[in-house]
């Protein structure tokens, strides 16, 4: 590993040592210069010759005065005037060829890392967003990526033109006068350092500021998502003062950059102030003890006087290269990320004609971050077009068994197969297209109710969706304004709860799955709706293998066969009874608990272990 | 789409970069206006600023007059052996530039300082405003722009904070003082000088123009970025169970193109604009050059004064470049600054009272509706387009939902309210929170309207349980500690107990200290609603209103808050929504509603006795679903 640095990348961690010299995570996002290298020379040159054009009008002057002036030569003006308009006006060209080139150049790469960054996003498995916050992801992506653009369309370009300005007039310096152009380049070695050292400081600083700004962007997604829970308990005042700390360490950490910055201002604006004085004293001994002509003196002096600029502006240069340094490191710290659930090396392919069994042999479930497991020793094989029902208390992981299935997660140990392939060695958009989900928190999209619906089957026929449509009892949408073309999600039209989880389970069932995974899909919905779409699912099911989460006995009668989940423990859930509902329920107290209505007989046992049914769950409770 | 006068207000404009003249302008006065409020506390430090600069200049000034004060006197004094001018002078250039440097970093400080606060006030203001603008705003709204609103748009500021002010203030000094010399020099070249001011002035305002509809381009295109790209995050398990991954990346490398080229179109004016600024300067040397020559020849001025005129001239016109720059910086800012001053004018539709009335002390409980008609607020339609149409004016905006509707629930009685959906049921609990106000009629909590109760008053009356409960990043305790800041963990965990969440909460790993992380995501969602159950437990309303609170939970937890709700609400008044009856067990009183009207009323048990109404009905669906 250690021997080959480009292995690195394939470990899933952020690396620990992000630094190794100034420029390290802007150098690894060379791949995305690329295609603009040819631009980025030119925006380079057009830069450098403006610079030069623009030190040539003064030379003009000269001319005028030693020319036409000095012989009285009225004609002579004029072609000297338009050389001047020309010279003018090949700097206002030049200019913009840099911003014509910066435009293509900077916003195309600005582009295409945003558009990588946001593929990547799409790869990482669900794990990782559970534990990222949107808010600091989003700061990456805009203000981050937005920061790498300065850099590549104006920092870097102008400090290579300035290191080649001041590497030119310093050799002429040298060739005016040796000793004085020495001291000069000598003189930078510790502005040089100081720089250095001022810059790591800088990185730190602004890495600590694109961090805070992240929390700040978090805490403001926090409180617009959470608005109905402040405003329900009045709690306005709680979350602007969580923002207002946030913001306020913003603000301070902003300013230590800004005091860090000013500091290297004022000394990348003495120092060559320091080293004019001191040639000065140089030169004045040098004419004074005729080693060095007047002019000369005047000469190196004047030219020197055009290095001010571009030494000083190296200050703001360098802050700004460390500020899109530390926000590449941000970009790549997620970027580095290997998505863990992906495409398998040797894809296996399940039969095309696929009948949709489905095995869970032995699995456990611990989530990252985490040393308890939530699932473990799972065995359960749902056949083809059988429907099982998952019925368990609060919190014993039936949803994360249902995540399973289309790989939202990957087991810890043990194996899911669908028609006896695993499904990590399934191509993920062949097992995300054989597993259909409806989740108990129905996420539509901001899109018309049409592209919702025909997600997962972009082909979808007419009929096809009506069908869904009336299966899960959501012909409301025929109704809405522009009835399927309606757009709904966040930036649409606002459905209720009850309504969302219709379409989403509409979604579910369109096409006909092989494998349906419902989890607790119809919480929202009113008693008689609820029959309505149990008595259609039924039809559904038949011919599907259904995997079904089940608060109610209405939606457990949807299942052929119930497994009867553990409590949550230490140990993680397990079976702890399999059978029919008549089954269970004639023999099984703690499925009777879980299931009846009737409080009479449960009321006094409520506060005592439940009773239980098998050996296995007593093993588990012990 | 057209534009109505009135449509530039708030946010219905987001959408709109070309805007017709007259709305433009009143959008920039407003984002003056609200820069003019932002500045002002800090007009004295500013100016203090510009005192600054003014010094520092003068010092800057001075390394070249030493640097010909030294050729001039030093090297002749040197040459007799006298080192003394030629030290003084080393001494004076060393100490100007230490003060210049030294003034210039207090200085940069300083301006920094100040617009860090402005910063922060102006996100104050801003998120003060998003948290007490009513839900029917966030509806529309999203929080991925609230989100662009609060990062985004103060980023755009802050770039003119960090890269203007301080160019600003050299350059204007610079142009001013250097004017001043040039008319010194020679008036007639001065007024060539001048002729170009009117070029500069069209050229300016026809950038302006364009700039402040491309910068307004580009504010809205990183908002829909934004906004499309949280979706996803939020919706991220969707995402992937449904494959939409190939059809996102479509929508967001459009989008993202967009703000490209929205971009773009702002970087290609100003590379017009500069080269033209350049151009006119060059016009202005050439004449300057040739109108010279032909005066020095003519006798007119000396060739001193030329040369010295041409050469304030460079200096002259390269500031006005930086102000060029400045301008187009502040025309980003101003852009930003519409879209945030769009937001703080929005209209609170549902304002705090100016004199609140206090509630009656002990608080009661009772409710009453009187006469209330309520229909949704129609919707503004300012989405962006993915794809399908703009859902707007129909839909659940515009339909009355009550139309005229009376009750009065006596303190401590606790209602069940049960119908089909989108019978009103949920419309009634909002109005009973104040989420939402009635056209006509008032909603009175102990007698008084709610539209005249403090918020804080109000909230500590009323609390509403939904199906949604959304926690917060944080501890559980914490989370159950939002019902009532400052809690101790003895009441926290007595709301635990109380409601029956205490039992899995203290077999999380760390207890009530576990970190529920985003959204609560650590959690199962009973395990949330148990937790917004306790939440709202500790909060002890008078009026607890329980909006389909229970329906994630599984049946033994929900008999566990059934049981806990007997004796939680045996001293308040209570309204509960529920699709499954088990809830009317513990209600003294039956609502029926159909079509935003009570069909039914009445004891649960004379409902059912009457056997044949709605209630019987329903109630007989229930128990079959049973089973």
């Amino acid at each position: 590993m250690e021997s080959t640095p480009a292995e690195v990348t394939s470990k899933p961690k952020i690396p620990d040592e992000p630094r190794r010299g100034a420029f390290a995570s802007l150098r690894r996002l060379t791949p995305f210069i690329r295609p603009y290298r040819g631009q980025m020379v030119l925006m380079t040159l057009s830069a450098l010759g403006a610079t030069l054009v623009g030190v040539a009008v003064p030379l003009l002057t000269k001319d005028l005065i030693d020319g036409p002036i000095a012989h009285h030569n009225k004609a002579a003006l004029w072609p000297l005037g338009g050389l001047v308009l020309l010279f003018g006006i090949a700097e206002a060209v030049l200019f913009w060829l840099r911003r014509w080139f910066l435009q293509r150049a900077a916003l195309g790469i600005e582009a295409d890392i945003r558009n990588a960054f946001y593929r990547h996003l799409q790869k990482l498995p669900v794990a990782f967003h559970d534990s990222w916050q949107s808010g600091q992801l989003v700061s990456r992506m805009s203000g981050d990526i937005n920061s790498l653009r300065r850099f590549f369309g104006f920092a870097l370009i102008f400090l290579v033109v300035n290191g080649a300005t001041f590497l030119l007039v310093g050799g002429a310096l040298i060739f005016i006068h040796t000793v004085m152009g020495l001291i000069i380049y000598a003189a930078s070695v510790p502005l040089i350092l100081y720089g250095r050292l001022a810059d790591r400081r800088y990185h730190r600083q602004s890495r600590a500021a694109q961090d805070q700004a992240g929390d700040v962007a978090t805490l403001v997604e926090e409180s617009a998502l959470g608005i109905r829970a402040v405003k329900a308990f009045g709690r306005q005042g709680l979350l602007y003062s969580r923002f207002d700390e946030h913001a306020k360490t913003l603000r301070s950490l902003e300013l230590r950059k800004i005091r860090t910055l000013s500091e290297l201002w004022a000394m990348f604006a003495l120092q060559p102030q320091l080293v004019l004085s001191l040639c000065v004293l140089i030169g004045a001994y040098a004419v004074s003890s005729g080693a060095l002509t007047l002019g000369t003196l005047v000469a190196f002096i004047s030219l020197y006087l055009t290095l001010l600029w571009p030494i000083e502006s190296m200050a703001w240069l360098m802050a700004q290269s460390q500020e899109a340094n530390s926000a590449a490191e941000r970009v790549l710290e997620v970027l580095d990320i290997v998505p863990n659930i992906a495409d398998a090396e040797a894809v296996a392919h399940s039969r095309p004609a696929s009948a949709g069994e489905l095995v869970f042999e032995n699995v456990s479930f611990t989530y990252p971050n985490s040393d308890r497991p939530v699932i473990s020793g799972f065995d359960l094989r749902v056949a083809a077009g059988e429907t099982v029902a998952l019925v368990g208390p609060t919190g014993c992981g039936k949803t994360t068994l249902t995540a399973l299935v289309p790989r939202l997660y990957d087991t810890t140990s043990g194996r899911v197969l669908v028609d006896g392939v695993d499904v990590r060695e399934l191509p993920l958009s062949e097992l995300r297209s054989k597993v259909a989900c409806a989740f108990e928190d129905p996420t539509l999209f901001s899109a018309s109710v049409r592209e919702n619906l025909t997600m997962g089957v972009p082909d979808a026929s007419q009929e096809q969706v009506e069908e869904a449509l009336a299966i899960a009892q959501a012909d409301f949408v025929n109704e809405l304004p522009w009835a399927l073309d309606t757009r709904v999600g966040e930036q649409g039209l606002t459905l209720s709860g009850g309504q969302r989880q219709r379409v989403a389970l509409a979604r579910a069932v369109l096409g006909r799955p092989s494998i349906l995974v419902l989890d607790d899909p119809l919480s929202a919905l009113d008693i008689h709706t609820e029959g309505k779409v149990e008595e259609a699912l039924h039809s559904v099911l038949r011919g599907t293998t259904g995997l079904v989460v089940a608060h109610r006995p209405s939606t457990v009668l949807l299942a052929d066969r119930v497994v009867l989940l553990s409590p949550p423990g230490p140990e993680g859930t397990t079976i702890a009874a399999v059978g029919t509902h008549q089954e269970l329920l004639r023999t099984c107290p703690a499925y009777r608990d879980i299931l009846s209505q009737t409080s009479d007989l449960v009321d006094a046992a409520d506060e005592s272990e439940p009773d239980t049914c098998d050996s296995e769950l007593m093993e588990v409770s012990r | 789409m057209t534009t109505t006068t009135t449509d530039w207000r708030g946010v219905a404009t987001e959408k709109k970069d070309d805007l017709p003249d007259k709305a433009g302008i009143r959008l920039r006065a407003r984002s003056r206006r609200l820069l003019g409020q932002l500045v002002r506390p800090h007009r004295r430090e500013l100016a203090f600023c510009a005192g600054m600069v003014l010094v520092q200049t003068v010092f800057n000034m001075a390394g070249p007059y030493l640097v010909s004060v030294g050729i001039d006197h030093g090297i002749p004094a040197l040459r007799r052996g006298d080192w003394g001018p030629i030290t003084a002078v080393f001494v004076a250039m060393i100490v100007s530039a230490v003060l210049a440097s030294g003034l210039r970093a207090i200085f940069l400080n300083k301006v920094g300082r100040i617009g860090q606060t402005m910063l922060l006030n102006l996100r104050r203001m801003v998120f003060t405003k998003f948290q007490a603008l009513p839900l029917a705003f966030h509806e529309n709204y999203t929080s991925g722009r609230v989100i662009s609103r609060l990062t985004s748009d103060p980023d755009a500021l802050n770039d003119l904070i960090d890269n203007g002010l301080d160019g600003l203030l050299d350059a204007l000094l610079t142009v001013a003082g250097i004017g001043v010399m040039m008319a010194v020099l020679d008036i007639p070249l001065t007024l060539v000088v001048v002729l170009a001011f009117p070029a500069m002035l069209l050229l300016m305002r026809w950038f302006s123009r364009h700039s402040a509809a491309a910068y307004r381009r580009t504010r809205e295109a990183i908002a829909a970025l934004i906004v499309h790209f949280v979706e996803t995050c939020n919706g991220i398990r969707a995402v992937k169970a449904f494959r939409r991954e190939p059809r996102n990346e479509e929508i967001f490398g459009q989008l993202n193109n967009e703000f490209r080229s929205a971009n773009a179109r702002a970087m290609n004016l100003l590379a017009i604009f500069i080269p033209g600024m350049k151009t006119i300067a060059a016009l202005v040397t050439a004449a300057v050059v040739i109108y010279g020559g032909l005066r020095v020849m003519d006798g007119n001025i000396q060739i001193g004064v030329l040369v010295g005129f041409v050469l304030y001239l460079r200096r002259f016109f390269n500031p006005l470049e930086d102000i060029a720059m400045f301008y187009n910086s502040f025309q980003s800012g101003t852009a930003a600054l519409e879209k945030l001053s769009g937001v703080l004018e929005e209209a609170n539709e549902l304002p705090e009272p100016a004199e609140p009335k206090p509630l009656p002390a002990p608080l009661q409980g009772r409710v009453s509706f009187d006469g209330v008609t309520f229909a949704y607020p129609k919707r503004e339609s300012d989405a962006t387009s993915a794809s399908g149409i703009e859902a707007e004016d129909i839909g659940t905006g515009g339909k009355v939902i009550l139309p005229l509707l009376n009750l009065d629930v006596p303190a401590g009685q606790t209602v069940a309210l049960v119908g089909a959906t989108g019978a009103g049921k949920s419309t009634l609990a909002r109005l009973l929170c104040r989420f939402y106000d009635p056209q006509d009629g008032a909603v009175r909590v102990d007698g008084v309207d709610v539209r005249d109760l403090a918020d804080t008053d109000l909230r500590r009356a009323v609390v509403m349980v939904t199906q949604e409960n959304f926690l917060f990043a944080g501890s559980v305790a914490d989370n159950i500690a939002f019902g009532r800041p400052g809690a101790t963990r003895a009441e926290i965990e007595h709301a635990a107990k109380a409601i029956g969440a205490h039992q899995f909460i203290s077999a999380l790993p760390e207890g009530y200290d576990t970190d529920v992380k985003k959204r609560g995501g650590r959690l199962s969602a009973g395990q949330r609603q148990l937790v917004a159950f306790a939440r709202a437990f500790i909060a002890d309303p008078a009026v607890l209103v329980l909006d389909e609170a229970t329906s994630s939970l599984d049946v033994p937890s929900e008999r566990m808050v059934q049981r806990a709700l007997r004796t939680i609400l045996a001293d308040r008044t209570a309204l509960i929504i529920a699709h499954r009856l088990s809830t009317v067990e513990i209600a003294h009183r039956v609502l029926v509603m159909e079509d935003g009207s009570i069909v039914e009323d009445g004891e649960p048990e004379a409902l059912l006795e009457a056997g044949s109404g709605r209630f019987a009905g329903l109630h007989q669906a229930w128990r079959e679903s049973l089973v």
